[in-house]
């Protein structure tokens, strides 16, 4: 309405980087810092069989990390991601092993029981009006339960289902180019990776994510049922995390029912490393990923250079830190 | 001609409040209808209630002469009514145009946005609004007037019939006031009815057909905006009656000055403040909503940093940056929101007493005396009357006015010379108001300096020794206290805007 103050029309990249982008171009900046490091530190860090070790390394925290992303975004955050992965391994072995039914409805029923178990989650955080992390505390441990119980607490082995190790360890590109054998379990995580931020960016669904995020209220006050896209976006968080299930049944080739606690820390690390907010509303994929590398890069790093274990540890909570603060920092200055 | 909107006798109850008591209301086509009434008299309630906000607890409404009952803001969307809400109440993380068209996303199959689609939309509502703004912007970035605008535009795109605009113009420079008021017209042209809040005399007379007037939740009137001079308006506004006393003022001229404040500034929200409070006197702080008093006082307390200006506590220049160093200096500040910041209300009376000295009632090895904690509490309960069956009862268990007795507690427990109370009766019932009233009376017959904030003019007439008007973020006049000041000179200070000097600061 003044003509005092226009908006000229920015190019795309301007307006990427405008929108906040600062964290995810500084994480992706610590990451071509930490590889250059090691590669100097350690001439067999840059081995092409190193770098697919740390990728493979990457696959399962990295599609936790984009499931906690989503639900990070609407401004929850969701702590059973861990168990419900291997709740949905469990599953899988139930119908694979147990009912010996052919591999498809394997996938299908761990991405279902994900989608399932995370539409509960929404529905507790919606209609019950539960905090997230409440909710989903809950859910972590009737999941790490449920798990025990079907199982019997023992491990379901996959040895009867010809092909389910090459879900993740098999390796597509491999065939086609064999100087390059990028597991199975990566490319999954890429293409997981892809189809989310399209999701994200482009649909419905993905704009509720971050609208809920920014003011639920004003959300529902316009005319949004806001209930029912909350579950939604829970509900994908679950499907995703049923993929990362079949990822880890499938390296392990079984499902074991008592692994899993501390994987949703590992997993929201990974999106406070990336930039996401976790106050909700901003927040990428593709920082995600970028944090889950990070991640995979310090213990293979550190491994690689023989610190110990422990100390892996320590390193990974200062990143995490000062990941965080540099991010307060600069959202200081620009306000 | 029928009554785009009619409502009847319309009830409202919040806990403790009865907010609305019979109220009646209608909106014409093609006019603009101007709802006043000072803070609190229920122009947003009742406006929440037309748009489907809140639920009715009785009367009746009727759109177009059927009648309704919108039980939602979808509801009240589909029967063509708009609202564009006091407080911004936009998506500050998305763009312009995601926020304008959210929850009607254009959409291609598979539920994939048509990004381009709803950017072009939203610019053709930004091209009738004469707004220049690309739809893409995001709108954090944008300052407070152009988010206004957003979300005028927002109200725009459903196409109402009825639109209601809540202060529409509080964050607007004269220019953009402009612009709006040609929308005004023509929506007005189309057929369109607006409701219209504002405490801003002058726009009343510029662009509204008719006035109605609530005050304390009632319906006093309605007249033709045309015919009817403001002083009228004003005084229908303010009718009520003074039932209490006017202070007898104590002479405190002769008093040591204990804060002063020199051309204290901070962006709009302050402009150029500046006041003395001698010992054992009350100021009271008068101005409408987002006059900026509130800002002034959290200023002063170090809350919020200042832009420039100067604080001295008992003639001594003070460098103020924290809370922590006004209690330091002296000064105590007791929030208008006291559940939020005053007190723990889930912790007992005695630990709330004790809560900002724990120093006092602690031994070398840090641990806490509770004997001492107790016997502090129970002094305290007992001077100030507050009424709890024990120090060990949790405080959200007592009523308003005993809450903020133990707020006031707390902070004479640190010994400020300077205490800053903002709405202190906000939410307490009359009873306990006079008894509040006579205990900032007896702080002040103690030799403290008391400033207290209020939007209720009774109240900043009943305590004030003196009146300080707000308006803008200026301070436009100290008038004496006493029965000769009268609410029209207090509402004719506050609502004296500097329309140059705004203008020719937004448009830096």
């Amino acid at each position: 309405m003044t003509a005092t103050t226009t908006d000229a029309p920015k190019s795309t990249l301007a307006r990427i980087v405008a929108a906040g982008t600062h964290q995810r171009v500084l994480a992706f900046a610590s990451l071509v810092i930490l590889l250059i490091g090691f590669s100097i530190a350690s001439p067999n860090f840059m081995q092409t069989s190193n770098m697919i070790a740390i990728l493979q390394a990457t696959s399962v925290n990295g599609v936790l990390a984009i499931a906690v992303t989503l639900v990070i975004i609407t401004g929850g955050i969701d702590l059973s991601v861990g168990t419900m992965m291997t709740f949905c391994a469990v599953i899988t072995g139930v119908v694979l092993t147990y009912a010996g039914l052919p591999l498809m409805f394997g996938v299908l029923a761990a991405v279902l029981t994900g989608a399932l178990c995370g539409a509960c989650s929404g529905t507790f955080v919606a209609k019950m009006a539960i905090p997230p992390f409440i909710a989903t505390l809950g859910m972590m441990l009737i999941l790490k339960g449920l798990s025990l119980v079907i199982s019997g607490t023992r491990p379901i082995y996959f040895n009867d289902t010809p092909g389910f190790s090459e879900i993740s360890r098999g390796s597509l590109i491999g065939e086609v180019i064999p100087s390059l054998p990028i597991p199975n379990g990566v490319l999954i995580l890429f293409i997981v990776a892809a189809v989310t931020a399209y999701i994200l960016n482009r649909t419905v669904l993905g704009r509720y994510c971050f609208a809920l995020g920014s003011n639920e209220e004003s959300v529902r006050l316009s005319g949004v049922n806001t209930d029912r896209w909350k579950i939604a976006i829970y509900a994908l968080a679950g499907a995703i995390v049923g993929i990362a299930g079949l990822l880890i049944a499938s390296r392990l080739n079984s499902a074991q029912p008592a692994l899993g606690l501390g994987y949703e820390l590992e997993a929201i690390a990974a999106v406070v490393i990336g930039g996401t907010s976790l106050s909700g509303g901003r927040g990428s994929i593709l920082g995600s990923l970028i944090g889950a590398l990070i991640m995979a890069v310090l213990t293979n790093g550190l491994r690689v250079l023989s610190v110990a274990q422990e100390w892996q540890t320590v390193v990974t909570g200062a990143i995490i830190i000062l990941a965080v603060y540099a991010d307060m920092m600069r959202r200081n200055k620009t306000n | 001609m029928t009554n785009l909107v009619e409502m009847r006798g319309i009830e409202k109850r919040f806990p403790g409040v009865h907010a609305l008591k019979a109220v009646q209301f209608d909106l014409r086509p093609g006019e603009v209808h101007a709802l006043m009434g000072e803070n609190g008299a229920g122009k947003s309630t009742l406006m929440k209630i037309m748009s489907g906000i809140y639920p009715r607890d009785g009367g009746e409404m009727f759109v177009d002469g059927k009648p309704v009952r919108p039980d939602g803001p979808r509801a009240a969307q589909d029967l063509g009514i708009g609202i564009i809400h006091q407080e911004l109440s936009l998506m500050n993380d998305l763009t312009a145009a995601q926020n304008v068209l959210i929850g009607r996303e254009p959409r291609r199959s598979f539920g994939r946005l048509d990004e381009p689609a709803l950017n072009q939309k939203t610019a053709e509502i930004f091209a009738s609004l004469n707004l220049a703004m690309d739809p893409r912007t995001q709108v954090s970035t944008q300052t407070i007037a152009r988010q206004q605008l957003i979300e005028i535009a927002k109200a725009l795109s459903y196409n109402p019939r009825v639109l209601i605009m809540d202060e529409p113009t509080a964050a607007l420079n004269d220019t953009e006031i402009n612009e709006l008021f040609k929308v005004i017209e023509k929506l007005k042209a189309d057929g369109v009815g607006i409701v219209y809040i504002s405490h801003r005399m002058d726009e009343i007379k510029r662009i509204a057909d008719r006035v109605t007037i609530l005050r304390d939740g009632a319906y006093i009137d309605t007249v033709e905006a045309a015919d009817t001079p403001l002083a009228k308006i004003i005084q229908l506004m303010v009718g009520r009656e003074v039932t209490q006393n006017a202070p007898i003022i104590p002479d405190t001229s002769q008093n040591p000055i204990a804060l002063e404040v020199r051309n204290l500034s901070r962006g709009k929200e302050v402009r150029d403040v500046s006041f003395d409070i001698r010992k054992g006197e009350i100021l009271g702080f008068a101005g409408l909503m987002g006059a900026g008093r509130t800002e002034v006082a959290r200023i002063i307390f170090g809350a919020d940093p200042r832009d420039s200006g100067e604080i001295l506590v008992a003639g001594q220049p003070t460098n103020i940056r924290t809370p922590h160093n006004a209690v330091e200096a002296g000064i105590g500040y007791l929030s208008e929101d006291r559940k939020h910041f005053g007190l723990a209300v889930d912790m007992t009376v005695r630990a709330n007493v004790a809560m900002a000295n724990l120093t006092q009632f602690t031994n070398k090895a840090g641990v806490l005396d509770e004997v001492a904690m107790k016997d502090t509490a129970v002094k305290y309960i007992d001077q100030l009357g507050v009424r709890t069956p024990s120090d060990m009862q949790e405080v959200r268990l007592l009523s308003g006015g005993n809450q903020q007795k133990v707020v006031i507690a707390k902070w004479l427990l640190r010994d400020c010379d300077v205490l800053i109370f903002d709405e202190p009766t906000r939410g307490i019932d009359i009873g306990a108001k006079s008894e509040i009233y006579a205990l900032l009376e007896d702080l002040a017959a103690q030799g403290r300096a008391i400033i207290v904030i209020s939007s209720e003019l009774p109240e900043v007439m009943r305590l004030s020794h003196r009146i300080a008007v707000m308006c803008e973020g200026r301070l436009t006049g100290i008038l004496p206290g006493g029965a000769d000041t009268t609410q029209e000179q207090i509402m004719e200070l506050a609502t004296q805007r500097e329309s140059a000097l705004v203008g020719a600061e937004e448009l830096q």
